[in-house]
């Protein structure tokens, strides 16, 4: 095999590295000059990466099997790229009023080393390469949320998803273990002919998916994520919502497509009751929020569940529509973060009751975040709405007509509560509303983009059939 | 000829840069770019037509071109909707009075809507009418012109309420909207009836006399008539419903709420005579396979022009007398159709009919736009506050006589050429039909004079503002060009262009009848003169049965109410109710009850989410022990 083989097959990989490594040292030798250029930088280099992402490649494998390609990863990684980048333009502000003024180097090092995780997460062939990625995607992160030093919330936040994620990645080392020992390889191609109805081996299967169901928030392995997006720094919950929850269900996807086909019927029957718990309970919850970051992290936590409703299908339509999903949901998600972030860095207001009145003061930001939750509620035409019909039928086309009532039940709750923040926002009446305010042009652009998406990627036809080309299925 | 396309586009690219720039635009920026835009239309579409008429012969007979088509939508095997560009005898007719007519309304609002507020919106309203109207005529088969045949019907609506904030107006141009919207239901089951038996959309396979085609739709019979009458009844009653025939013609006299050039533009001369283009177009389907339907068609459009007639004799608002006076003349546009054959003489009907509509629209827009003139000088739609204005204004004065002359059918204006040819054509056709219409043109003489005496002859008013003055000159000039075409229209040999079977016919003048239709107009001109020129002098009072018949004509024949009571009465209260009732009580109770077994199950389950890291880390194992002991024990 030619070295170039295997560049090709990892060329994501080892261009997000040398990025990393880049900035690193940029950090060392810049000093206090060249930290207001870091942003610009980052995004300059991160924006080179996502196009040299972009050129296609022959699916294939390197190194005996432990990493593989397959062209749709091209396409998530993609994604996950698009969805740092969002965030990137939209971090000017973090760094701002709590005295973290000299790590920026260390913020954008952190999160690229937590994307590089998911990388090896998405492309591993082998366990041991899957872990090394997992525990990658969250020992960072783990920094980041309590990257506020300053802040008690922030710590604590750190400390709880820190304690939590070492737990679950200790129950899915577990399974990997037992799977070692009843299988004898770590490699997928060799587990996944090798599994078989032996109680032992579903046991082991049942521990591992856990530990990914933690990273998704699935109910009830969600309880962290309500406190965590609440104490971590904006961006970075942005970052969790977004990117480390879309990069977990694609792993999620892969592998059970993937890796456990044998178990198909064990994991549609487990997806269906986890699909009916977690779209019901993180409505019930998001009910009842007043901060607007606890508020959005329940609402992850049902979308999580309109996400499996699409891997449940097992099919290529299913994994194209999840696919699709995601991309919607990531422009949906950071337009209402963009938001949250530019009135949060001028007012740290952020409880729903503070964005009463938002109309009068910031007509724009008031009409990007009413987009975002009609998009996330899915209101027609919005991109929102295509992605949710398309999710549907995809889980309709392989019968599952029960629970496509039930989530569409859940979608009318879901509107009343993201449809209250829009009512805040334009009827609520307000003696002291948030400022007129200018966030900085980064953010600005990052705002544009987003609405652009949410009102054109339903529009534009092809994107589906992109997707479609490269996508597998059972 | 594919430069046929800017027709269509031009008018489009205006409306979306005056209606984007809208208030950055000052008046007169918008005004001179829509009207600019439009003279470069017209320009297109005259020499379109020249070119047209001069090179598309084969064989004696004018040919079909299209010039632009792609399609668009395809939906199975055969059946596909496409956009493109048909020009033929009566779309190219229809592209020179569009655009004139068009042109004419666009200068002379330069002048009538000076410092209006919402110039620019008004402007960018008139693009989109004037796009909405060329696409339609130019549509290549049935679907797309569907699609703009609801373009045009949202361009009225907008422009109808344009003084959105008088009540009037707004309740005016819903009642428009929703009745025409009604009647164009209908229009999509006969398109969808139509397009199901023969696989198509497309008017040149409709209309090519292609017996094949119909066969299926000829052979299946609903409720005693065959798919195919059903659905050309069906389209016809769309057609009827956006050319005011009765009864669904209650929209328009109230559409005058109107600025009045749009009246002139869209309620007289173009969209109103839609109806008339589509059964045209479908002429060689409605003649050859559903003789009957044309036969309906016929009564329909005599009974309207009669009834319309007769409502316009004793109406006040001079914009009423115009509008019920726009119903009955596409009456005698639907009667000549009706009456009409496909091939030589027998076709008179078709041309006389293409033939009034060309001159209607040049003699009803120069009526409007006098009409116009003399609200601008007078403040008032109400006859009796007018009365003596010759002296004040003579252009106006001259131009309306002139328009009223056409109407009434005296020659040689052009009025009397196609009004002969359509009383000729229904003469050949039934002589109590030809009777009851030639009655008719005598009603049109009368109304039109009555209208035109009470507002230049007569008494003076006292005027509250000030004396009445002649308009300015962009308001002048318009209805000098359009006196200018209704005194030399008539001469134009229609029947070298438009024709039924597309071969030349040569219009010759049936002088019994041209001489019984002139003493008839001038008898009732001289009836309406007695009366109505020296208002002190009145004639004996009526009787009391005449009186009452009188009472029922000013309230037109009390149709509006009988639709109130329908609608209100029957439909909102009878079937209406119901459904509100399940809807409050069943649909909304099941939502209501979610909303309430939600919020209660919330606050149980709240405290799930204690904070406490220790419960969460059980919640969690305990999560994964259940799942495997789902697996594994059940």
């Amino acid at each position: 095999m030619s070295y170039f083989t295997i560049f090709s097959t990892m060329r994501s990989e080892v261009s997000l590295l040398t990025i990393i490594l880049f900035l690193l040292v940029y950090d060392l030798i810049a000093g206090k000059k060249g930290e207001s250029y870091f942003q610009p930088v980052a995004i300059l280099l991160f924006t080179l990466h996502t196009i040299f992402n972009l050129f296609p490649a022959e699916a294939g494998e390197a190194f005996g099997g432990m990493v593989q390609y397959h062209p749709v990863m091209t396409i998530i990684k993609t994604i996950l790229n698009v969805g740092t980048l969002i965030i990137f333009l939209q971090s000017k502000y973090i760094f701002d009023g709590n005295r973290m003024k000299h790590q920026r180097g260390e913020y954008y090092f952190l999160t690229l080393s937590t994307l590089l995780g998911m990388y090896l997460m998405i492309s591993s062939g082998h366990f041991l390469l899957f872990f090394i990625g997992l525990e990658m995607a969250s020992i960072p992160l783990g920094t980041l949320v309590a990257f506020n030093k300053k802040s008690k919330m922030s710590a604590e936040a750190g400390a709880k998803f820190i304690l939590l994620s070492a737990f679950s990645s200790g129950i899915l080392l577990f399974g990997i273990s037992y799977l070692y020992g009843v299988t004898g390889s770590l490699y997928f191609s060799d587990v996944s002919v090798l599994l078989s109805n032996n109680p032992l081996q579903i046991m082991a299967f049942l521990f591992f998916l856990s530990g990914l169901f933690f990273k998704v928030s699935f109910v009830p392995f969600h309880l962290w994520t309500a406190d965590v997006y609440e104490g971590a720094p904006t961006n970075v919950t942005s970052y969790l919502s977004v990117v480390s929850k879309s990069s977990a269900a694609f792993v999620l996807m892969i592998l059970l497509f993937k890796l456990f086909g044998n178990y198909l019927y064990e994991w549609q029957t487990l997806l269906f009751w986890i699909i009916i718990v977690t779209i019901t309970v993180g409505n019930l919850f998001a009910l009842r929020q007043q901060n607007v970051k606890r508020f959005l992290a329940f609402s992850s936590i049902s979308q999580a569940g309109y996400i499996a409703l699409g891997i449940i299908s097992g099919s290529t339509l299913g994994m194209t529509t999840v696919i699709y999903y995601i991309f919607v949901y990531l422009f949906s998600n950071l337009a209402a973060f963009g938001v949250i972030t530019a009135i949060e860095s001028r007012t740290r207001k952020i409880n729903i009751s503070d964005y009463k009145g938002l109309y009068h003061t910031n007509p724009k930001l008031s009409f990007v975040m009413m987009l975002a939750m009609f998009s996330l509620a899915g209101i027609a035409p919005f991109a929102g709405f295509m992605s949710k019909f398309f999710i549907f039928s995809a889980a309709a086309q392989q019968g599952y007509y029960l629970l496509v009532i039930i989530a569409v039940v859940n979608t009318i709750v879901s509107l009343y509560y993201y449809l209250m923040v829009v009512k805040a926002m334009f009827i609520d009446q307000n003696d002291h509303p948030v400022p007129a305010l200018r966030t900085d042009a980064w953010n600005r652009a990052s705002l544009v983009i987003c609405t652009a998406a949410i009102i054109f990627v339903g529009l534009l036809g092809f994107l589906l059939d992109v997707i479609e080309k490269q996508s597998f299925g059972m | 000829m594919e430069y046929t396309l800017l027709i269509l586009l031009l008018p489009l690219a205006s409306f979306v840069l005056l209606g984007l720039l809208s208030n950055r635009l000052n008046h007169k920026t918008s005004g001179v770019v829509g009207t600019g835009v439009l003279l470069l239309v017209t320009l297109l579409s005259f020499y379109a037509a020249w070119n047209y008429f001069t090179t598309q012969k084969a064989g004696g007979v004018f040919q079909s071109l299209l010039p632009f088509n792609i399609p668009w939508l395809g939906m199975g095997p055969q059946l596909h909707i496409d956009l493109g560009i048909l020009l033929d005898p009566i779309s190219v007719m229809m592209l020179v009075v569009i655009s004139t007519v068009s042109l004419m309304v666009h200068i002379y609002s330069l002048g009538y809507m000076k410092g209006e507020k919402g110039f620019q919106r008004y402007y960018a309203f008139l693009s989109l009418f004037t796009f909405s109207m060329m696409g339609l005529v130019l549509s290549t088969n049935i679907f797309q012109m569907y699609i703009f045949w609801e373009l045009v019907g949202v361009s009225s609506y907008l422009l109808i309420g344009f003084y959105y904030t008088k009540p009037e107006a707004v309740a005016a141009s819903k009642k428009a909207f929703i009745v025409t919207r009604f009647a164009d239901m209908f229009f999509l089951i006969g398109i969808l009836v139509l397009s199901y038996y023969t696989q198509t959309f497309d008017f040149g396979a409709l209309t090519s006399g292609n017996t094949a085609l119909f066969q299926q739709a000829l052979s299946i019979t609903f409720m005693g008539a065959s798919a195919l009458v059903w659905a050309m009844a069906l389209i016809f009653i769309g057609a009827a419903g956006k050319s005011a025939m009765f009864p669904l013609h209650i929209w328009l006299p109230d559409a005058m709420e109107g600025p009045t050039p749009v009246s002139a533009l869209i309620h007289a001369a173009t969209m109103v005579v839609a109806g008339v283009y589509l059964v045209a177009r479908l002429f060689p389907v409605y003649v050859v396979f559903t003789p009957e339907v044309l036969e309906g068609i016929a009564y329909v459009g005599a009974f309207t022009s009669m009834f319309a007639a007769v409502i316009a004799m004793v109406q006040t608002d001079i914009k009423r007398v115009l509008a019920f006076s726009t119903i009955s003349q596409i009456g005698f546009m639907m009667v000549a159709l009706g009456v009409s054959k496909f091939e030589g003489h027998g076709g008179l009907g078709y041309m006389a009919s293409m033939f009034h509509l060309f001159t209607h629209a040049m003699f009803k827009a120069l009526l409007f736009l006098g009409a116009g003139s003399v609200i601008h000088a007078v403040h008032s739609n109400e006859m009796s506050k007018m009365g003596g204005l010759r002296k004040h204004m003579p252009v106006t004065h001259w131009t309306f006589l002139i328009a009223c002359l056409a109407i009434a059918g005296i020659p040689p204006f052009s009025g009397f050429f196609s009004k002969d040819e359509i009383l000729a054509a229904t003469y050949q056709y039934n002589t109590g039909l030809g009777i009851w219409m030639t009655f008719v043109a005598g009603l049109t003489a009368f109304y039109i004079f009555r209208l035109y005496f009470s507002i230049f002859w007569g008494k003076e008013n006292r005027y509250e503002h000030h004396t009445p003055h002649e308009s300015p000159r962009t308001m002048t000039f318009p209805l000098i060009f359009l006196a200018a075409v209704t005194l030399l229209g008539g001469f134009i040999p229609f029947g070298n262009f438009v024709t039924a079977d597309r071969s030349e016919y040569t219009i010759h003048i049936d002088w019994l009848i041209a001489v019984i239709s002139i003493v008839v107009a001038v008898e009732a001109i001289f009836i309406a003169g007695m009366r109505y020129q020296y208002p002190g002098r009145r004639l004996k009072k009526m009787p009391s049965l005449l009186q009452g018949f009188n009472r029922a004509a000013q309230h037109r024949f009390y149709v509006d109410e009988i639709y109130l009571f329908v609608t209100k009465k029957i439909l909102f209260n009878g079937i209406s109710r119901a459904f509100a009732w399940f809807d409050r009580h069943v649909v909304d109770g099941f939502i209501n009850g979610l909303a309430s077994v939600t919020g209660w199950v919330s606050v149980k389950i709240r405290g799930l989410q204690s904070g406490e890291i220790q419960w969460y880390a059980f919640v969690f194992l305990l999560g994964t022990l259940l799942i495997t002991a789902l697996f594994l024990f059940i």
